[in-house]
């Protein structure tokens, strides 16, 4: 009889620990497992109890239900107001196609057992067999690409670095998640460490590195010491070390965390950090999977194009392409953010309208206000209205409809939205994380915020606007990354799509 | 949050488990803080002679990242977040509030990855989800 309460931090934040510690008192003799999350967030704490017929789901749970739920013998599905049915047959979570996630929520994040019996570790034996070119072709096949939010295919990166010669190559995994709405990552690591592990596994043995390393950021206090306990199991279990599963591959794992700055999670301020520097970016060329750690080629990618990895060596590459839309391939973990009824992770296939996120899954907004702005993409990222709700969810569609995909996070907003005021915070964001050595995001960013606020002041609005779109035009084409080449995006959407809010003085 | 007090002994014992570390400054100031609270000023010469730094490459470093502190914090540290997410639930508001109420333990943040359950605070390291003045409040004690 096992009872899985979450041990995922958003689960915490709301008392999944108080309702654990709760039952641990009433039933001292049950075995509580903390799961990572579902992903339905809205619905945590989200307590399951094994039974024959299977997973049986209560939720939200506070920790003064638990009384009651011990009360009407929910360790044997009993009926309380709670009870949301068998876990698997909720709809929200029925109706998406899981790969990347297929098991954060299922299992327990450190059980080994667990992780194989769940088709854990089946994508690396099959790498073990296989030669270093044949696991590239195969990611490469998939269409599988960069999910940290660059859009580009991992097996031309991955390609790029074993085709350079050296003696010392890196895995780097980029787990600094700074996007406001997103959130995929921390849940992936939290939920299901050992996808991770085995996904920079197969990607050292593709491209012959021996050194990994995972940049978290600091504000991830509970997957840093999450993931260090999977790799601590991974070493104990002769999985990472010199000989990986008994072969002669060696590769290890080290976790750097971050200290805050956002600018990090761009790849080369990433390496940066990693090096204990300061987080400037680099001019690129050489790109790192040339000249990367340490001067050394080095992968660089996101938490979920690496976990996505080991799925595709197990099942094929034909599995995953046969999902999604033109050329986004496969799935995207979707994160519903923000101002919203039923927030959390979609993952499905590329193609899902905006429309049925957020008011299909994500139920409108958290306060019933009319949903008036989402912001797609993080901070970086454009900002659409309603009037664009029909826009498919792909790279692709994105780009064309004035937007970006990003890290696939959605931030809903109610209609007392200030537009204005959200793109001021885009400039006033890139100016706090700015590194500061190219001059439009250094300084463009402070002029930028200068000059929206005299909008929404009302001091010669058309002016200032006009201003604005030509110093996000050198912003746009004169950075060096993406931070302040992409600072404009959510400027220019909100002037685009909610021009009433640039219109001068608030009455 | 406890740390313990500035000793100059412990932090030379601390630093030189990071001497075989490569690219280590910024691991070694993190290091500091964890055990400290905050970086003394003294640990940036110690720490430029044990990893053949400038002190300068080491200041930078220091002063580069928003985490650092150079002072030490206030009993309680309370992180709110204020990017995007939060601020559609409200965040901008909190903040005020909590800025008026604990002026010397308040920080701000950007995102906890918590977005789904704004607004989010982390006190003492907890987090919070759905967070308020009554919970922030029962949390710092």
């Amino acid at each position: 009889m096992r009872v899985f309460i979450p041990g995922d931090s958003a689960a915490i934040s709301v008392g999944a620990d108080e309702v654990a510690a709760a039952l641990a008192e009433l039933l001292p003799d049950i075995q509580i497992v903390r799961n990572g999350s579902r992903g339905a967030l809205w619905l945590e704490t989200l307590v399951e109890v094994e039974t024959p017929a299977g997973r049986i789901a209560y939720g939200p749970v506070n920790p003064k239900d638990v009384q009651s739920l011990v009360d009407a013998d929910f360790i044997h599905g009993g009926e309380h107001p709670l009870s949301l049915g068998k876990s698997d047959e909720i709809a929200w979570l029925a109706s998406q196609s899981r790969v990347t996630f297929a098991r954060v929520g299922i299992i327990d994040p450190l059980s080994l057992d667990d992780y194989r019996a769940h088709g854990g570790l089946i994508g690396l034996h099959k790498a073990l067999m296989l030669e270093k070119i044949s696991i590239i072709d195969e990611v490469a096949e998939s269409g599988l690409r960069g999910r940290g939010g660059a859009g580009f295919p991992a097996g031309i990166k991955w390609r790029a670095v074993a085709q350079t010669i050296s003696e010392e190559k890196y895995i780097c995994c980029n787990a600094d998640e700074g996007d406001s709405g997103t959130f995929a990552d921390r849940m992936l690591i939290e939920g299901d460490p050992f996808t991770l592990i085995e996904g920079m596994t197969i990607a050292a043995i593709a491209v012959g590195a021996t050194k990994g390393i995972v940049y978290i950021r600091s504000e991830y206090p509970y997957a840093i010491s999450m993931l260090q306990k999977a790799i601590d199991i991974a070493r104990e279990s002769d999985w990472l070390g010199s000989r990986v599963l008994g072969t002669t591959n060696s590769f290890d794992i080290q976790i750097r965390v971050g200290a805050g700055s956002y600018v990090c999670g761009e790849e080369t301020a990433m390496l940066e950090s990693i090096e204990g520097k300061r987080g400037v970016v680099r001019s690129k060329p050489p790109f790192p999977a040339i000249e990367g750690l340490f001067g050394q080629p080095t992968v660089i990618n996101n938490v979920l194009t690496l976990s996505t990895v080991p799925m595709i060596m197990a099942q094929g590459a034909d599995v995953y392409k046969a999902l999604g839309v033109g050329r986004s391939l496969g799935t995207q973990v979707f994160q519903l953010a923000g101002n919203i009824a039923r927030g959390g992770i979609v993952e499905c296939a590329f193609g899902i309208s905006l429309d049925e996120l957020v008011n299909t899954y994500g139920g409108g907004t958290l306060n019933g206000r009319p949903v008036r702005a989402v912001q797609i993409g993080g901070p970086l990222g454009a900002y659409f209205s309603t009037a664009q709700f029909d826009t498919s969810m792909d790279y692709e569609s994105l780009i064309a409809a004035g937007g970006m995909l990003g890290h696939g996070g959605i931030v809903v907003f109610d209609d007392t939205v200030d537009l204005a005021v959200q793109a001021k915070f885009a400039m006033e964001f890139c100016a706090i994380e700015s590194c500061g050595k190219c001059t439009p995001c250094r300084i463009g960013s402070t002029r930028g915020a200068e000059t929206i606020d005299l909008i929404i002041k009302g001091v010669r609005v058309d002016e200032n606007k006009r201003l604005l779109l030509d110093l996000c035009e050198v912003m746009t084409d004169g950075s060096l990354c993406a931070m302040g080449g992409l600072t404009p995006l959510p400027v220019k959407s909100a002037m685009i799509n909610f021009p009433a809010d640039f219109n001068g003085a608030r009455t | 949050m406890n740390y313990s007090p500035w000793s100059q002994e412990r932090a030379v014992a601390l630093l030189a488990t990071l001497r075989e570390e490569r690219g280590a400054v910024l691991m070694a100031l993190q290091l500091m803080q964890r055990e400290f609270g905050y970086v003394d000023k003294a640990c940036v010469e110690l720490i430029a002679q044990l990893l053949n730094k400038s002190r300068a490459d080491v200041h930078g470093v220091l002063t580069f990242y928003h985490d650092l502190r150079t002072t030490p914090p206030a009993q309680h540290e309370i992180s709110i977040c204020v990017a995007e997410a939060c601020q559609a639930v409200g965040a901008r508001d909190l903040e005020r509030e909590v800025k008026t109420k604990f002026p010397q333990e308040m920080r701000v943040s950007y995102c906890f990855g918590n977005c789904a359950l704004g607004p989010a605070v982390m006190v003492d390291g907890k987090l919070i989800g759905r967070a308020n003045l009554e919970k922030i409040e029962k949390a710092r004690q």
